[in-house]
């Protein structure tokens, strides 16, 4: 079976080429590349922990669609490549730096958590969010990265909402008015985060629950300002 | 670069003592190799032990001994029990998302415990804790050095100095200064390759270089089996399916052992059917497609990616695959080493909760538990650092510059593949003397081989096969420390079987410990003590 990789090296002219491989039958793409590294090509560069889904380090893009190569089985003619909005460092490992720092920007952390009687139905609630691995492939597939790099993308606002949510935290507000700039009003709700999401967690629809919740603190959406009026004049 | 406190390892340990030490005011560095949540405490399922009632600490602490099997320290057993539960209460406190039974924190029973005592979260216990603890470090102001590899311990005089790191991205060699070191890099059961259920990493560079620093090892060959891995790819599937009534049986439908033994017992009755040739499987089948999917999905879909087999309707085929190393840096009950301003925490070290076993669920405690002692001693520690450029650092960068130079005419990975091999067959789950002295003389061969091996890339940038290297050099030191114990250790005791000699004995009712004296191994037997003094 055959797939192609494209290898990235910023030293070589040109610097990103696409390789074909031979590969074994039915594999995860983490083994195929582990087999490549081993037998055929010892630069070609990744990175992987666990190979059972938890670790979030094996993100990368199968025809265009963000996977975890841990969990992805091969197909003939695959075409692998490195995430999207995230600078290569090399071949399918990207610089993960810029993404993880929306989590600082939009405060995804408890700010102020107080001792309350949680039910199971309390925990059944921010199940999904806290089911992230911050595995990436949702910030890769979101298209607002193509316009504004200050976005501060899915998986940080679905962490927030995790928060927002949960009943111990007392500083909502505080939260809300961390990610009203590049954050929930940017989203173009196109739910490719949801798509793409290994864990099955929901972005797109975390963020919809932040805007309402934004809404009951008095936010307005601002794109919405000249709503009613349509530029139109009378 | 300086700080107060520089912590190498993001795992539970790590993070636990680096929120800790910034609470107490302290300028904390954690240096991970990969991304902070790619630590290996992502992958624990089963969950976090905590008695629930005074009178289950006590059976906590009973539980917990029995399965040390003599070489658990009580004091530190009776300490880490009694605080367990507060330290799933300040989990609580800081967002972990702890599944509920009506308004309590629910609990589940693990193998070896007289009570249901795991606080769990679905099967993603460890990677809630692991992410909840990230987000509050964060919080906190903790500085992170991701992808940045460990090479040594900067000690001068018995002291520690820092540490000496290699950045990945650019293949640069550089020194991190502070008052006090943490080690928190985890175990080194992935020495056993395709026969762990490991993460890849898992190799004890840390334990090594505390090794090499004059550390003391201890308990190294007390290795944790797992009876219940996927055959081909040794992914753990937990025990909750036995819970569940899951059968192990041959492929002629025989069941040759209670599946509700201990660990040690049931892996080594599985290995013995794997010896004769027969094939062994888990039978869920009874268990039923509904529950299945509602209490072990992660499970049924990786048995359905790794093995094409989906345990609800078919035999899923399993191998035992060594799980959790019990030995490490030998530490005090506050985390310390013998060499001042050096701490150890969580799998790498050794502080003696597990003793010659550990009980499935004690592992995540201790990481918050002593995680939390041991910021707290790092915090503790004062000394004025002076920024100079220690000669480890100069040594350390001319390593790494000859790995790039080194002949290459013995493939390390080809290597590492027969070590690993070698290793789970003759100091795994069944030992004996001569082939220990076997795996000894491999090994004493590989170390002499590694001049010769070496790497084929010779790209500055994030060069992962010189990573790979490296742990394998680093595994090839420690491995033979662990070696040693193995062989020394005339008795059965624990995780620890040797066949040609299977009873527990009382003259070995002590401490292995192992250390490097001028580049030579010394090895000796240290009495526990038995009773709290
Ligand atoms: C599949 C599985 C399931 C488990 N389930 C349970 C369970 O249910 N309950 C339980 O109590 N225990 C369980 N365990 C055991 C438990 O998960 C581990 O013992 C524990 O997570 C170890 O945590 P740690 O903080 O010591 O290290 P780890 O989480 O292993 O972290 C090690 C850290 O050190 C860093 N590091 C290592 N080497 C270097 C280096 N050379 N340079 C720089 N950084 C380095 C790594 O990057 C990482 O950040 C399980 C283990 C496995 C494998
Ligand atoms: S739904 Fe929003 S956050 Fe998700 S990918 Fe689309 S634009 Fe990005
Ligand atoms: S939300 Fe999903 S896709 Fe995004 S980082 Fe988390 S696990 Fe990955
Ligand atoms: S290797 Fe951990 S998520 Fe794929």
């Amino acid at each position: 079976m055959k797939i192609k990789v494209r290898r990235y090296h910023p030293h070589f002219a040109p610097p990103t080429i696409e390789m074909e491989y031979d590969i074994p039958q039915d594999v995860t793409l983490l083994q195929a590349l582990s087999h490549i590294k081993r037998h055929i090509d010892r630069t070609l560069t990744f990175s992987f922990m666990c190979r059972s889904g938890v670790c979030g380090s094996c993100a990368m893009r199968v025809n265009g669609k963000e996977v975890l190569a841990c969990e992805y089985k091969v197909q003939e003619n695959d075409i692998i490549e490195p995430l999207q909005f995230t600078p290569t460092l090399r071949d399918l490992v990207s610089d993960k730096k810029s993404a993880l720092e929306t989590l600082e920007r939009s405060k995804a952390y408890p700010l102020n958590m107080e001792e309350v009687e949680l039910e199971q139905a309390d925990i059944a609630f921010l199940q999904r969010q806290s089911d992230c691995i911050l595995c990436s492939s949702c910030y890769s597939s979101c298209p607002v990265y193509e316009v504004n790099e200050a976005f501060l993308g899915p998986f940080a606002l679905t962490r927030v909402y995790r928060y927002v949510c949960d009943k111990r935290e007392q500083k909502k507000k505080e939260h809300i008015d961390a990610i009203v700039e590049n954050g929930i009003w940017d989203c173009t709700l196109c739910g490719n985060c949801t798509e793409v999401c290994p864990q099955g967690i929901d972005p797109k629809n975390d963020i919809l629950m932040l805007q309402s919740w934004a809404a009951k603190f008095g936010y307005t959406n601002p794109h919405m300002g000249s709503f009613g009026s349509f530029g139109l004049e009378f | 670069m300086k700080c107060d406190v520089v912590i190498v390892g993001s795992g539970g340990a790590g993070l636990v003592a680096a929120i800790r030490a910034a609470e107490l005011g302290k300028d904390v560095v954690v240096v991970s190799k990969g991304y902070p949540t790619e630590a290996q405490t992502s992958m624990a399922q089963g969950g976090i032990n905590a008695a629930s009632t005074q009178q289950d600490i006590q059976q906590h602490i009973e539980d917990t001994l029995r399965s040390g099997q003599g070489l658990a320290d009580p004091e530190v057993v009776e300490f880490v029990c009694t605080q367990a539960p507060k330290a799933i209460k300040w989990l609580d406190s800081i967002g972990v998302p702890f599944d509920r039974d009506d308004k309590e924190i629910a609990r589940r029973k693990l193998g070896g415990a007289s009570n249901p005592r795991a606080c769990y979260a679905q099967d993603y216990t460890g990677l809630k804790i692991l992410h909840t603890l990230y987000d509050n470090a964060l919080k906190l102001g903790v500085r992170f050095v991701h992808e940045h590899f460990l090479l040594n311990i900067i000690s001068e005089d018995n002291r520690a100095y820092g540490v000496t790191l290699l950045d990945k991205r650019s293949t640069q060699v550089k020194q991190l200064l502070s008052r006090a070191v943490i080690l928190a890099t985890g175990g080194f059961a992935k020495i056993y390759g395709p026969f762990s259920t490991n993460g890849e990493g898992s190799f004890g560079e840390g334990i090594a270089a505390a090794m090499r620093a004059g550390a003391k090892l201890s308990d190294l060959e007390f290795v944790q089996f797992h009876p219940t891995a996927l055959a081909k790819s040794a992914i753990l599937i937990s025990e909750a399916a036995r819970g569940l009534g899951a059968k192990i049986v041959n492929q002629k439908g025989e069941q040759f052992i209670d599946e509700l033994a201990t660990r040690d017992k049931i892996s080594r009755a599985i290995y013995e059917q794997l010896a004769i040739g027969n094939e062994v499987f888990l039978d869920m089948r009874e268990i039923g497609e509904e529950i299945i999917q509602r209490e072990l999905p992660q499970e049924r879909k990786l048995a359905m990616i790794y093995e094409n087999v989906d345990p609800a309707k078919e035999l899923l085929p399993i191998k035992p695959a060594a799980h959790y190393t019990m030995g490490g840096i030998d530490t005090e009950s506050n985390g310390g080493t013998n060499i001042a301003g050096f701490f150890a925490v969580g799998e790498c070290a050794n502080v003696k909760l597990h003793g010659a076993n550990r009980l499935g669920g004690n592992s995540l405690l201790e990481l918050v538990v002593m995680g939390k002692r041991v910021g707290e001693s790092a915090a503790a520690v004062s000394l004025e650092i002076e920024e100079k450029n220690f000669e480890r650092t100069l040594i350390d960068s001319n390593f790494i510059k000859a790995v790039f130079t080194l002949p290459n005419s013995i493939d390390f990975m080809e290597r590492k593949e027969f070590l690993q091999k070698v290793l789970f067959h003759n100091a795994g789950i069944v030992r004996e003397e001569l082939a220990l002295k076997g795996v000894l003389s491999v090994i004493r061969q590989h170390q002499k081989e590694l001049a010769f091996m070496g790497i084929k890339d010779k790209s500055p940038l994030y060069n992962t096969e010189l990573i790979a290297f490296l742990e394998y050099g680093n595994m090839v030191e420690l491995t033979e420390a662990m070696v040693v114990g193995a062989v020394q250790r005339n008795e059965s005791r624990g995780a620890h079987y040797r066949k040609d000699h299977p009873k527990t004995k009382e003259e070995y009712h002590a401490h292995t410990f192992i250390w490097k004296e001028d580049g030579v191994l010394c090895a000796d037997f240290v009495k526990q003590n038995i009773t709290k003094n």
